[in-house]
């Protein structure tokens, strides 16, 4: 036989049932599963990308602020003083009363202590409030990530419960499971969200480093639905396939069939479905965070070193201190992006069919 | 069908019921309401008295806060919906059905024409993109594709605002009007350009986050189709490439298309809170992000419930056109 196609390699275990094992060996190299996916990750130009973006955010925000505050020895809510003279110019025109047209020209010259420019101590500079820019990007991805993996995870787990009860039991179980899913997909998210967020920033009894806590149920609570829905579907086509009937007739308890034969298949999804779900999770917390509903200042978040920007609150920031927001919107849009790729090359890794 | 119809619509009221219920405690369990926003000032300085506020609370609604309270009050809510009245918004002081028909118009309009632009962009580029599979091309659109859906709208907003209206100038920043200019009564057509003039960059906002979306999906239901045994078939025919990407290939990349775009339609409706709060447009969105951080409990409901009434019926459309588009399709 000529095993020396590309083709041939990938045949699978059921491919090579025909020949004995050792004969096998000698012809192929097994290769498992996990390995197979691993491979077809790394062809892809995309996935590698995504990789570097999450791997340059996750060492930005998690080591960067160790380093600094190691070497020099602040953390972000720091206030530098750094005093600089701006010199303000106005101008205007007026008719004076001879009918002529006169410039008024008016210089002045005050004392800034904020908002210092970027410099060799300060790359980005500092903000309204005399932080270091640059630090506090560090310490809002470790807000955002913190955040976007904890939902992540308690969604994938109430959803993986509830999906495959649902999935499991079907009938009466599976018609409530799943028209709680129907409501909770219906909830319109965003203005749920600002209505929870808003009720815990106006509750003085809850102390404000634990908002954010409460930040993740909500956002935990409107995202689970989705995770429900592909355990549901995926149980539902799995429970028919003979294996099932194996694993029935050896006659394991009802959750050892749900948690160790058919949950682990719908983990490919499940995978893709969460790395796609981290970077929404990332979205809806710097919206809050930008509308003054998330992260408590002073800590730091991406959302709300943006707000700095809005046009609502005068254009200054926006027009003239461009190193104070657009960092924080480049990061957003880096880790986000690298979330997608990622997402993107493990789904045509698990199942080069459904390439796209 | 009608049967299918029938059960579809029993359904959706089932969950807008739920959706209700789960609202109305959420809203109802915010323990400082709108009462407490307002009189904090006065109950400090001493003009009001503890008293004062409760009653108040009472006349609008919010002083029953135990559980046969809620209930009570939400039966009451419900009834006067099912009639068509949504109460008295708290902050606006008017009916909430009033001020959701006055600010809709001009949320619909910007995410009618985004919504058009949307398509008009998305589909060629994603048709163009899924023929020329792993093209450079293909590459760059999946790629602003998905920039566009990790871009927060409030970012590219600031980045758009701050070259386009402060650097060059050629945009407003905000508003829906030019403030120091005054039109004669019946200048309409000035109106309307100054109107407009201010509603580009929005525009262009919902635009550049929405479009990546549209392409992806041309992309992805035109790859599916092209690798179809039919179209294979068509090629041997010996008919051109034109005629197969766009009369055999796309005609039934329209099928899952025109459902999902369909489906679109009355989410428009629901107006872009952030955008349009960054923008300081007064479209529905602004008006009920700013009712929702003031606790205005009419409005919060009535504003999510139309959302949710928009959703599902966004669902339903969609529904109805997957079987009116593909005759194969039979709805049980």
């Amino acid at each position: 036989m000529a095993l020396n196609t590309e083709n041939e390699k990938k045949l699978n275990y059921t491919d090579h049932q025909d020949y004995t094992e050792t004969e096998a060996e000698q012809h192929f190299r097994v290769i498992s599963p996990s390995r197979m996916v691993a491979k077809r990750f790394f062809k892809s130009k995309l996935s590698i990308i995504g990789l570097i973006m999450i791997i340059f955010v996750f060492v930005f925000s998690f080591v960067g602020p160790i380093i600094i505050d190691a070497t020099w020895g602040y953390k972000e809510t720091q206030v530098f003083k750094i005093e600089r003279i701006s010199d303000m110019v106005t101008t205007a025109q007026f008719a004076g009363p001879d009918g002529k047209v006169y410039d008024y020209y008016d210089k002045s010259q005050t004392q800034v202590l904020f908002k210092a420019p970027p410099s060799f101590d300060h790359w980005l500079g500092t903000d309204t409030s005399g932080f270091d820019i640059f630090t506090r990007l560090m310490y809002g991805g470790r807000i955002s990530l913190t955040i976007s993996f904890i939902v992540i995870i308690i969604e994938m787990f109430l959803g993986i419960v509830l999906g495959g009860l649902a999935g499991y039991y079907g009938k009466w179980v599976d018609q409530v499971v799943m028209r709680i899913v129907d409501i909770f997909a219906c909830l319109p998210g965003m203005p749920i969200l600002l209505v929870l967020s808003a009720a815990i920033s106006s509750i003085e009894s809850i102390p404000a480093e634990h908002r954010i806590y409460y930040l993740m149920a909500f956002l935990t609570l409107m995202g689970w639905t989705g995770v429900a829905r592909i355990v549901r579907g995926q149980i539902l086509m799995l429970r028919e396939q003979e294996y099932m009937m194996a694993a029935e007739t050896t006659g394991i308890k009802a959750i050892n069939k749900i948690m160790r034969h058919l949950v682990p298949n719908t983990m490919p999804q499940l995978i893709v479905n969460a790395t796609l779900g981290l970077g929404g999770v990332i979205l809806y917390e710097s919206t809050l965070s930008y509308l003054g509903l998330g992260v408590p200042f002073p800590r730091a978040a991406w959302g709300s070193m943006i707000a700095l920007a809005d046009p609502s609150r005068g254009q200054e920031i926006l027009a003239n201190y461009p190193n104070m927001w657009v960092p924080a919107g480049i990061l957003i849009v880096v880790t986000v992006l690298g979330f997608s790729f990622i997402g993107d090359g493990l789904r045509d890794a698990f199942d080069p069919r459904m390439k796209r | 069908m009608w049967k299918y119809l029938l059960k579809r619509i029993a359904l959706a009221i089932l969950i807008l019921v739920g959706v209700s219920v789960l609202i109305y405690m959420l809203t109802m369990l915010m323990p400082a309401d709108y009462i407490d926003n307002q009189t904090s000032a006065a109950l400090q300085s001493g003009a009001m008295t503890k008293e004062d506020v409760q009653r108040l609370k009472e006349l609008y609604g919010l002083a029953d806060k135990s559980f046969t309270g809620i209930i009570k009050s939400y039966t009451s809510w419900l009834k006067s919906t099912v009639t068509g009245d949504l109460g008295h918004s708290f902050v606006y002081g008017k009916p909430v059905t009033d001020v959701l028909s006055e600010y809709i118009w001009i949320s619909f309009m910007i995410a009618f024409i985004s919504y058009i632009l949307q398509i008009i962009i998305g589909i060629p580029m994603g048709i163009k993109a899924s023929v020329n599979q792993y093209s450079a091309y293909d590459y760059s659109v999946s790629v602003f594709a998905m920039m566009g859906a990790s871009l927060p709208s409030f970012f590219l907003s600031a980045l758009l605002m701050n070259v386009l209206a402060i650097k060059l100038g050629l945009f407003p920043l905000q508003g829906l009007t030019t403030a120091t200019k005054i039109f004669a009564q019946n200048a309409h057509f000035q109106i309307f350009l100054d109107k407009a003039w201010h509603l580009v960059l929005p525009i262009s906002v919902l635009t550049l986050l929405g479009v990546g979306g549209t392409m992806k999906y041309t992309r992805t239901n035109m790859l599916e189709v092209l690798n179809s045994d039919y179209i294979r078939t068509a090629r041997a025919k010996g008919l051109s490439e034109k005629v197969v990407t766009y009369k055999h290939a796309f005609r039934n990349t329209m099928i899952p298309l025109v459902t999902s775009l369909s489906g679109m339609l009355p989410s428009l409706f629901g107006g872009a809170m952030i955008t349009e709060t960054v923008f300081a447009i007064p479209g529905i969105g602004y008006m009920a992000l700013r009712a929702t951080t003031q606790g205005d409990i009419p409005f919060i409901m009535g504003y999510n419930m139309f959302l949710a009434i928009l959703t599902v019926l966004g669902m339903l459309i969609s529904d109805i056109m997957y079987m009116v588009v593909d005759p194969r399709v039979k709805l049980s």
